[in-house]
């Protein structure tokens, strides 16, 4: 509408799409798709112990795509779990998505974007996607966030799935220490990428808040531990870096 | 019949697990609404989100489960400062952090598991 020389619509059509695979290799080349393998082939060998067949993880890992609450649903199924009790620590473990989502979208929407566009990635927020969207989307003009991060999702979705299957076929016979360090591959990916995207005062103050606090509140067992250290470590991090800000 | 057998996991993976997650997706579409990437609100969700994922960090590598469990908590977290000692070292390089970690695990977990 205000741009004067529109591009011709094949040569949109082939921008966005050349920043849909810009995303998708961007994805595939990151650290996290060798996470997303490990998780997803550990993911695969829990799906094939407890009996659930290998295209009902693909279609888990599509719909729920959170790796916590799948892991949730995933022994819950396995042990029979009461149904309450299986939605509830589900979306326990989900809370995460809404601050994520919230701090998300306002960096792929444009103000002409339907609300219809923005379903997708709503959808695909996950850690992986998000932490590497808030590096890489600011570098990138406004009008192609949507394809690029649209792309870098199916990436790792796409990765995610087809590694569930290796590893449900895989199952058992992994000797115990690899299959350790393959669940050790989550928290290790998330710590750097997150120390390396701490780059502002605000976020290493809630990096380290998160670290202290989570286990502090995990240890007293409190409930909804991780909602609160979200909220205190957080809101202390967004108080002392607005007291800052004022004070310069 | 095997399809009807087979139905249930299908419909807990509905209602047990993709619903009750996907609502704090929608819920946080519907509050970004009108916000702009530089709110308060964005910038303290941010912060809030940061927050819990390090929490969630910390709680996998210090109250392990499964296989990983049987790995020392020493181990663990002499992993995790090597993976931080060598993103530092390789010139903030993820890739070298979290190979440096998994490194320093395996190692630890082959030299010293009991």
């Amino acid at each position: 509408m205000a741009e004067p020389l529109s591009p011709a619509p094949a040569e949109i059509a082939t921008s966005t799409a050349a920043t849909f695979f810009a995303g998708l290799r961007s994805a595939l080349l990151s650290v996290f798709s060798l996470v997303l393998m490990g998780t997803y082939i550990g993911m695969g060998a829990l799906t094939h112990s407890v009996g659930l067949s290998a295209w009902w993880l693909a279609l888990s890992t599509v719909l729920v795509w959170a790796a916590p609450a799948q892991l949730i649903l995933i022994s819950a199924i396995g042990s029979g779990s009461a149904l309450v009790e299986v939605a509830i620590a589900v979306t326990l473990s989900a809370t995460r998505l809404f601050p994520m989502v919230v701090a998300l979208l306002p960096l792929v929407r444009r103000p002409t974007t339907r609300l219809l566009d923005m379903l997708l990635p709503t959808h695909f927020t996950s850690i992986s996607m998000w932490v590497e969207s808030l590096r890489l989307l600011p570098k990138i003009a406004p009008d192609r966030r949507l394809a690029f991060c649209n792309g870098l999702s199916v990436g790792y979705m796409g990765t995610a799935v087809v590694f569930g299957f290796v590893g449900y076929y895989l199952a058992a016979g992994l000797p115990p220490l690899l299959s350790g360090a393959l669940m050790f591959l989550t928290p290790m990916s998330f710590f750097i990428s997150t120390v390396n995207n701490a780059r502002m005062m605000i976020d290493k103050l809630a990096l380290v808040l998160g670290l202290a606090l989570g286990p502090l509140l995990g240890y007293w067992q409190l409930p909804l531990d991780l909602m609160w250290t979200g909220i205190i470590g957080g809101t202390i991090a967004y108080f002392i870096f607005r007291v800052r800000e004022v004070a310069q | 019949m095997k399809a009807a057998v087979d139905l249930g996991p299908y419909v807990m993976l509905i209602l047990v697990g993709f619903l009750p997650n996907e609502v704090w997706r929608l819920l946080g579409l519907v509050m970004a609404r009108g916000l702009d990437e530089g709110s308060e609100l964005v910038i303290w969700s941010r912060a809030v989100a940061t927050a819990i994922l390090a929490g969630v960090i910390a709680k996998l590598i210090l109250f392990s489960t499964g296989e990983l469990a049987a790995v020392p908590l020493q181990i663990r977290l002499g992993a995790a400062a090597c993976a931080f000692v060598a993103y530092v070292v390789m010139k903030r390089s993820v890739f070298a952090g979290v190979l440096g970690g998994e490194a320093a695990l395996l190692i630890g977990g082959y030299l010293f598991t009991p």
